[in-house]
């Protein structure tokens, strides 16, 4: 007897990936390039650059939709592994902006106005770009085996988990807003000019930085699907549905969620280097309990459970936010808050499962199996 | 003191919830392949039993001795696993949210159940061969691509039975199997259970006498945390004290 056949929704979810990816590997770029700047086809570099900075945000959530959508576990605090591998990315940033700062100094401006007059020890390995590529993947990976390790090991689950996740990052928001910490306080990381030689200024830079942000969310989704098809994949979805059963069945559940969890925190690390050079800041206010908390609205908003909604609900929402937020400054948080609600009670599954939905209602109304995902009714 | 025939051998186990005695110095036996009902009235301890054996509770006394002499008290729920415990609980628990044949394939006995080895795996032939099998014994073969969440109960506690049934467990704990079934599939897990009866050593709890009836070669009474009486279901349903126990509660089981 053969293996369960590729379920409808896997073949539809590839279709959607390879739409994505031309969309934003190939139409999206090309607009910004080809057409006359009147032109109403034409993309500004200023929308091309927020949208890598979305796509930065989707690799993100593909990350907690691991560990929330698939294996059920809710991590508040995916914010504190963005910022960790912002700072390590923003702190070879730093040091290249060398005699161009303000003061004139080879210290960051901060360091020279606390009256920092040595670089401290810590900031040594970031003088060169791979110190700064390979800490902005291992610090939070480093740190989230160290947490996660304590925390399941120790059984910790559903809402206590949530819960401490949210005082992680908390602490993490206090710990980088003082200036002892010499990572530039509340002001944070800012003020950049280069990375390895290329001016970050210049639309070209932000073009390849853009490119390179799409392939590095294709390959974390990638490679995040390889995950979820293979039978530990099939373990977190099990530990999400019945944990008891997967201990009963010789399987050491807090191993899995440890390992998601690592991997969680290495996609965060990923999608804050990528996303420093792009924005040209990091500061405290991004790694908060808030911003945590964001990333768990757009897995829910596009469809936990699923890949690709966790990378739809991270575009959809943060260009809702980008058009909203111009119209209704001050209404964000609210329109946030309701969408939540409103996607928690009505659509539990988020923007792909109404879509499912509606494509199922075209069809006939066959019952089908969902690889992953939550129940269709 | 153990006898070479026994699988398992419970010695003066007591289990306190803080003053509560769920088991109090509770001896238990099971042979090789034997099917042994456990019955009772509630609150008598047989669920409680089963989580001492398994490793979910730990006793604050007395020795488990499972097969060649290991003591199960103080090993973790997962090594007892490997050891060959099989546990099916009495909610159906199984993965809803994948097909009956995942479920199943999940469940399977293997070297290794650590991240890696599971990210690499493979079904080999002969594992797929076994899943068949135990698809056709519980009857679920037309299922096998379905979603688990959408079986009715039985098939689900079927379900959960193969799963167990597939980690070959030299002894199948089965809490309350034929609860919230029709008679008619109460009927074919009497017969499932017979059946797999003849390869592992299988320990039952049941209320519904019929079901009793049905499979129980030796029945034991628990109440009140100790065996009171061990017997054919004839010699048991004529003890005077295992009546005066079931008759002295509002509902009788009889």
């Amino acid at each position: 007897m053969p293996e369960p056949v590729v379920s409808h929704q896997d073949s539809r979810e590839t279709v959607s990936f390879y739409v994505l990816g031309f969309l934003f590997l190939v139409v999206l770029p090309l607009l910004n390039v080809v057409p006359s700047e009147e032109s109403w086809l034409h993309v500004s570099d200023f929308r091309l650059n927020q949208f890598g900075k979305f796509l930065a945000f989707a690799i993100l959530a593909l990350g907690l939709d691991l560990i929330w959508g698939y294996c059920g576990v809710l991590s508040m605090g995916q914010g504190v592994f963005f910022g960790l591998g912002a700072y390590c990315m923003g702190m070879y940033l730093a040091l290249q902006i060398g005699k161009e700062s303000v003061y004139g100094s080879e210290l960051p401006d901060f360091m020279v106005w606390t009256q920092v007059k040595e670089l401290p020890l810590f900031w040594y390995p970031f003088k060169s770009f791979w110190g700064g590529f390979v800490g902005a993947l291992l610090v939070p990976v480093l740190f989230a085996t160290i947490f996660g390790f304590l925390a399941f090991r120790s059984r910790i689950k559903g809402v206590y988990f949530a819960i401490i996740t949210q005082a992680l990052a908390y602490a993490a928001w206090l710990v980088f807003n003082r200036n002892e910490t010499r990572l530039g306080g509340t002001n944070g990381l800012t003020d950049f000019k280069q990375l390895l030689g290329f001016r970050l200024s210049d639309p070209s830079t932000q073009r390849g930085l853009y490119l390179l942000t799409v392939l590095a969310l294709g390959a974390a989704y990638l490679f995040c699907r390889w995950i979820v098809a293979s039978r530990a994949g099939k373990v977190l979805i099990a530990i999400r549905d019945s944990e008891s059963r997967v201990t009963f069945s010789g399987y050491t559940p807090w191993m899995y969620k440890l390992f998601v969890f690592v991997v969680a925190a290495g996609l965060a690390g990923l999608s804050g280097m990528l996303y420093v050079p792009q924005v040209g800041i990091i500061t405290p206010a991004q790694i908060g309990v808030l911003p945590s908390l964001e990333v768990v609205i757009w897995v829910a908003v596009g469809g936990r459970g699923t890949l690709i909604g966790a990378i739809l609900g991270a575009v959809a929402v943060n260009y809702g936010r980008s058009v909203l937020t111009n119209y209704f400054p001050e209404a964000w948080p609210f329109i946030l808050g309701g969408l939540f609600v409103v996607v928690v009670t009505l659509f539990p599954d988020g923007l792909v499962g109404m879509l499912r939905k509606m494509h199922a209602r075209k069809k006939t109304p066959t019952p089908v199996i969902k690889a992953e995902g939550r129940t269709a009714a | 003191m153990t006898d070479g025939n026994l699988i398992l051998h419970c010695e003066h186990v007591t289990v306190d919830y803080d003053g509560f005695k769920a088991l109090n110095n509770c001896n238990f036996s099971v042979h090789y392949n034997e099917l042994r009902v456990v019955i009772g009235p509630n609150g008598a301890g047989k669920t409680t039993l089963l989580d001492v054996i398994c490793g979910k509770t730990k006793p604050a006394s007395g020795t488990v001795l499972f097969g060649h002499g290991i003591n199960l008290v103080g090993m973790n729920a997962e090594d007892i696993t490997k050891l060959g415990v099989g546990r099916k609980f009495q909610a159906p628990s199984i993965y809803s949210n994948l097909s009956v044949w995942q479920n199943l394939d999940l469940s399977v006995k293997r070297a290794s159940k650590g991240v890696f080895a599971t990210l690499m795996g493979r079904s080999s032939p002969a594992e797929r061969e076994r899943i068949s099998e135990v698809l056709e014994t519980i009857g679920l073969t037309q299922y096998a691509h379905d979603r688990a969440g959408s079986l009715s109960h039985g098939q689900k506690q079927w379900l959960e039975i193969g799963m167990v049934i597939l980690q070959e467990p030299s002894l199948l704990l089965v809490d309350e199997p034929v609860a919230g079934m029709s008679d008619k599939e109460t009927e074919q897990t009497g017969q499932l259970l017979t059946r797999l009866s003849e390869k592992q050593a299988i320990v039952v709890i049941e209320h519904d006498m019929d079901f009793v009836r049905q499979i129980a070669r030796i029945v034991t009474v628990l109440a009140e945390g100790t065996v009171i009486c061990e017997g054919t279901v004839e010699q048991v349903q004529a003890d005077d004290h295992v009546r005066e126990i079931y008759l002295g509660r509002a509902k009788v089981a009889y």
